[in-house]
């Protein structure tokens, strides 16, 4: 994605990202600075893509049939960006998430693609691997790693906050205990935790749903790894709390230049934080660009239909929003061609509903699998007569 | 339409924290402390805040799914004129029940599983004798059809829908009876982005056929903007500011109304913001802090607001904030984003 | 960026998602589902075969068996099962008893020069099938005054086979039975104390823990201590199945009450009240229909535990007592070491215990997971 040039806007007081410079042992936490020593060798020549999944495919048979979940998602993690995965239930936005660290509920299973790693330790190829050997134990955590929507559930609740992330350096990283401790809550202080301390010797019931979170990310970000995956870490926060946790996920892409895959389902989230952006639909990837692409000329009549249907402060007010007429289908239903077309306003009858549409470049990093920009020419660049 | 429907005044709901062998009182927690709030009839009010504030149990509060602590809810019936809906006995309460009704959050578990879309439909019709037998059937038919769902439907079963049909069934169950006033606590939240825009309309379309009133509980600041007509915010059990929703969006006149629209993440990437950034986290309501509730994380907090609870003060027409300087502080109101253009098609 | 296209894939035409799916599913009520699920579960219904079977046994014990069950013979102590030959047809040898006069032990010489056959539907001792229609035909007779022991014989020389399949119609009801009373006591219950809550609730609940803490067998013994020896087989079995329900029906109202309580704050009985049902419109349309399933899951569950009391206490002598029959009583014959070396026939009954408990377990599992998928 290095030849992406695109018109974003940042902020002023936002740094430009830096992955050459990065260091770890800083805070996060926007109301403290002190950084300290200790940088990190990141490699390069392989791509500036740390995880490029190709032709993904998961399935979970089910009573009632065989739920193809993923049916060939192909993208890059771009290296010290944030990229936004988006999309509405049943999406298959999670579940990449979970083939990557090869943690799919059971029966689920990939079926085909390949998930390759870019790391300090070179190319790792994670559908090879079995999902319980050493290697693929190392890499969850010390190269990817992942924070839920509901850190409870991630969160032992008999061991102390410290302690779990202790437990996670001492696996990883350190064999002295001691330091295991120092360095965990060295994590909570970076992530904002107003009293490290107290927070790394409570339990996980003991701390708000925003404390949680931030120490679930401190556990996460405790080794160091490559990747952080965060499957909508705020979505079941409040507003303020949700800005809090999203300008620590800045911070911490800012300042270690860590690469991040965000999952969400919120426009909003997406735009105040991912510099590119994949919207999924069933189980396929509909369009992929830079956020000003997606939000200032999406090209996917799903992605038009999508950023027109969310009500926005300031705007429409009492006026009745527009809509996608009907609903996203049961898992179990498989449609034929686009999986969109039965939905899509602007479906072309008997191509949509049998072809899947290839992939078509609709300007530098900006891609779309949509009918209407696969004219009869090569190039595949074509634009649809009337544009929005 | 500018007749008062429903009047709230000073409502209290406190749960007991209870312990020991025989569950006694321990202490209590403030779920809702003290809450005044009127509906005009055909008009909507959001009640909005964070979760924990006291919204949802305020809802169930006034239609009596909970017993208040305190207070008093004046429910103007059209026939029967004021009923006192807090100290109604059970004969004036179903009496009443059916001008009051209620559409839940989550569309999956407020359906019973068991009966088919038409008995559920038809059970506040049963209930309260409002049709039978044809007569029924051909109500229950109408009214999926007012919801957008088709007559056939009737002999589903829930499982068989998916979120968003599920609400439209619950929302068919709630006009069923004819309502004055819908409580919709959280309707929206749970559906999917795609489908919340199609729940909005449909409400909206249903008030001004039925001339509807809602008291629309929710924490989508933007969903409420598109709804409301006034707007109540609620932190820890208290209103803190209330107003017309223009108003409040662009002039707010409470601290922490400033923070809450101000963290909203616009879906805009050119208006990126950084929000000033509240500090800490919402208190529990069974140990508030003492004068203001807000004034732990309020970036203008002064000695007093944590001495004296504030008073409620008129900051505009039918505009009211409970801050010690309301009207006196520089708040900023929600950034007018500027539309994407395709957006504007 | 480049194009890097796919061929396009072509799919075989699906129905359109937004196509109804028809009527298939969409109006199934959800215990059809449920049905679906147990179905598909081949432990389960495996298990629901051999239950069926038994119980049909049960029912048709005197028709099955060979010879009364309660008929005594001296020379058939402890007779070993006849052993079934090939003769132009199924037949026995001829048996003789001997006694050994060094270790003063029976012992049955086989003469299969002249076989018996067996004669099937023939006629034999008289009974009534169902307890209503008088009849004399079996399954399986031989002439006299030859007689099949498919099971052996116990030390009275009494047909362990025919004691088996009437010891059943105790032991396979009494733990139905007691179920049945205890969940109703514990649906009762449980659905006043879950959805009424308050006060009774806290009585009803400190009133189960202390049930709870008491030792169940030493209870169930005293309970069954007092009643008097000689009351009719009858009684005795109603007054044990009550004993064994009153101490059962508080962990079944304990789970109910949970559930009740679970489905009491849902919002669908929120939609209910606000529509103007009353407390017993509640109860008896959304609660108990919804608390239904579980509460034959947890009934299910709760019959081995059942029969395995009824068991132990005729095991001990303060169940079922003689001549009443029941796969306890009949294990409390097998009750030393030396029987059981010698006789190891005496120990079948034990194994339809094992048989029944795991049908009935494996059964109440399918059950529960059919009810409640994700619990």
């Amino acid at each position: 994605m290095r030849g992406t040039v695109t018109p974003r806007v940042t902020g002023p007081d936002r740094p430009p990202t830096e992955p050459e410079n990065r260091t770890m042992s800083q805070s996060y936490a926007a109301e403290e600075g002190t950084p300290a020593a200790a940088p990190v060798e990141v490699p390069h020549g392989a791509g500036d893509a740390v995880l490029s999944i190709r032709d993904l495919e998961v399935e979970f048979p089910t009573q009632l049939g065989v739920v193809r979940a993923l049916n060939g998602v192909t993208f890059d993690v771009p290296r010290g960006k944030v990229l936004g995965i988006v999309g509405e239930s049943g999406c298959g936005k999670s579940v990449t998430a979970r083939a990557i660290l090869q943690i799919i509920e059971k029966p689920g299973r990939i079926t085909g693609g390949s998930i390759t790693l870019r790391s300090v330790g070179g190319e790792t190829e994670i559908t090879g691997l079995s999902p319980d050997s050493a290697r693929m134990r190392e890499l969850r955590g010390r190269e990817i790693a992942m924070i839920f929507q509901e850190p409870m559930s991630s969160l032992n609740p008999v061991y102390t906050i410290g302690a779990q992330i202790a437990e996670a350096v001492l696996i990883h990283q350190t064999r002295n205990r001691e330091e295991a401790h120092k360095r965990a809550v060295e994590m909570l202080r970076q992530v904002g935790m107003p009293h490290p301390e107290a927070a790394a010797a409570s339990y996980p019931h003991q701390l708000s749903g925003g404390m949680r979170q931030r120490a679930m990310i401190a556990m996460a970000l405790s080794c160091n790894p490559t990747v952080l995956i965060a499957d909508e870490p705020t979505t079941a926060l409040d507003v303020t709390t949700e800005a809090q946790i999203l300008e620590l996920i800045r911070n911490v892409r800012d300042r270690a230049g860590m690469s991040i895959m965000f999952i969400t389902h919120s426009m909003g989230v997406v735009a105040q934080l991912c510099e590119e952006v994949i919207v999924m639909y069933l189980g396929r990837i509909v369009e992929r660009g830079s956020v000003d692409d997606l939000f200032y000329d999406p090209k996917h009549p799903y992605t038009r239909a999508l950023l027109r249907s969310i009500p926005r402060i300031g705007r429409n007010r009492k006026a009745p929003l527009e809509v996608i007429e009907g609903s996203v289908p049961d898992p179990h239903t498989r449609v034929a061609g686009c999986p969109f077309h039965p939905r899509c306003p602007e479906a072309i009858p008997g191509r949509c509903d049998t072809t899947v549409p290839a992939l078509s470049t609709a300007g530098p990093g900006h891609t779309v699998h949509c009918h209407l920009y696969q004219g009869d020419d090569e190039t595949g660049r074509t634009e649809p007569g009337e544009d929005a | 339409m500018n007749e008062p429907l429903l009047e709230v005044t000073g409502l209290r709901k406190h749960f007991p924290i209870r312990g020991g062998f025989l569950r006694r009182r321990v202490g209590e927690i403030k779920a809702v402390d003290g809450v005044d709030l009127t509906v005009r009839r055909g008009e909507t009010v959001a009640l909005v805040g964070e979760s924990g504030c006291g919204k949802s149990t305020t809802g169930r509060t006034i239609l009596r799914l909970e017993e208040p602590t305190a207070g008093e809810v004046v429910f103007h019936h059209p026939g029967r004129g004021p009923v006192r809906l807090e100290s109604a006995d059970a004969r004036m309460l179903r009496a009443v029940r059916p001008h009051l009704q209620m559409i839940f959050q989550d569309p999956f578990a407020s359906l019973d599983s068991r009966m088919t879309v038409g008995s559920i439909i038809a059970e506040p019709l049963l209930i309260n004798k409002a049709a039978a037998g044809r007569a029924l059937k051909d109500h229950v038919a109408e009214l999926l059809t007012l919801v957008g769902l088709r007559p056939e439907h009737a002999n589903r079963y829930p499982h068989a829908f998916s979120g968003g049909q599920r609400q439209r069934i619950g929302i068919a169950r709630a006009i069923a009876l004819n309502p004055d006033l819908i409580v919709c606590d959280e309707a929206v939240s749970a559906l999917d982005v795609s489908v919340q825009a199609q729940i909005l309309n449909l409400l909206e379309e249903l008030q001004r056929r039925l001339g509807l009133a809602y008291l629309f509980i929710s924490h989508d600041l933007a969903a409420v903007e598109h709804i409301a007509d006034r707007v109540v915010v609620m932190y820890v059990g208290r209103i803190v500011e209330s107003g017309p929703v223009e108003q409040l969006y662009t002039a707010p006149k409470h601290p922490y109304t400033e923070a809450l629209l101000a963290a909203v993440p616009q879906p805009d990437p050119r208006v990126r913001t950084r929000p000033k950034l509240l500090t800490g986290d919402v208190p529990s309501p069974a140990n508030p802090p003492s004068g203001c509730y807000f004034h732990p994380r309020c970036p203008y907090a002064q000695p007093v607001c944590a001495a004296e609870t504030p008073p409620v003060r008129q900051v505009g027409e039918d505009h009211r904030s409970a801050c010690h300087f309301a009207g006196a502080l520089p708040l900023a109101g929600a950034a007018a984003a500027v539309p994407p253009a395709q957006a504007t098609s | 960026m480049t194009t890097t296209p796919p061929p396009p894939v072509t799919e075989p035409p699906a129905p359109s998602a937004l196509a109804d799916a028809g009527n298939g599913a969409a109006t199934l009520p959800q215990w059809r589902l449920m049905l679906r699920r147990f179905l598909k579960n081949r432990l389960a219904v495996a298990s629901s075969v051999v239950l069926v079977v038994l119980y049909v046994c049960a029912i048709l014990a005197p028709f099955l068996s060979p010879n009364p069950y309660d008929q005594q013979n001296v020379d058939l102590k402890n007779a070993s099962p006849t052993a079934v030959i090939w003769s132009g047809g199924p037949a026995i040898c001829s048996r003789e008893q001997q006694l050994d006069t060094e270790t003063f032990t029976y012992e049955y010489r086989s003469d299969c020069s002249k076989p018996v056959p067996l004669r099937f539907f023939g006629k034999g001792y008289e009974y009534k099938l169902f307890g209503l229609i008088p009849t004399d035909r079996h399954l399986v007779t031989v002439d006299k005054p030859h007689t099949l022991l498919i099971w052996g014989a116990d030390s009275a020389g009494r047909d362990v086979f025919a004691r088996s399949m009437q010891g059943a119609r105790v032991s396979l009801t009494i733990g139905l039975l007691g179920v049945a009373v205890g969940t109703f006591l514990g649906a009762t219950i449980g659905t006043i104390s879950g959805y009424f809550r308050g006060a009774v609730d806290t009585l009803l609940q400190r009133f189960i823990e202390l049930l709870m803490s008491l030792p169940t067998l030493p209870l169930w013994l005293a309970l069954a201590a007092i009643l008097p020896q000689d009351m009719s087989v009858t009684s005795r079995y109603f007054l044990i199945t009550l004993i064994l329900s009153l101490v059962g029906w508080a962990s079944l109202a304990r789970q109910i009450r949970g559930k009740v309580m679970s489905y009491a704050a849902s919002d669908y009985v929120a939609a209910a009240r606000i529509a103007g049902s009353s407390s017993a419109r509640i109860v008896f349309r959304h609660l108990i229909p919804n608390a239904s399933s579980h509460i034959v899951a947890t009934a299910m569950l709760a019959v081995p535990a059942t029969i395995i009391a009824e068991t132990s206490l005729s095991f001990l002598g303060v169940g079922m007592l003689p001549p009443a029959v029941s796969w306890g009583v009949l294990l409390s014959d097998a009750q030393n070491v030396a029987t059981v070396q010698q006789y190891p026939w005496l120990l079948i009954p034990a194994a339809l215990v094992v048989l029944a408990v795991t049908c009935f377990q494996l059964i109440g599992d399918g059950l529960r997971d059919a009810v409640d998928p994700y619990g």
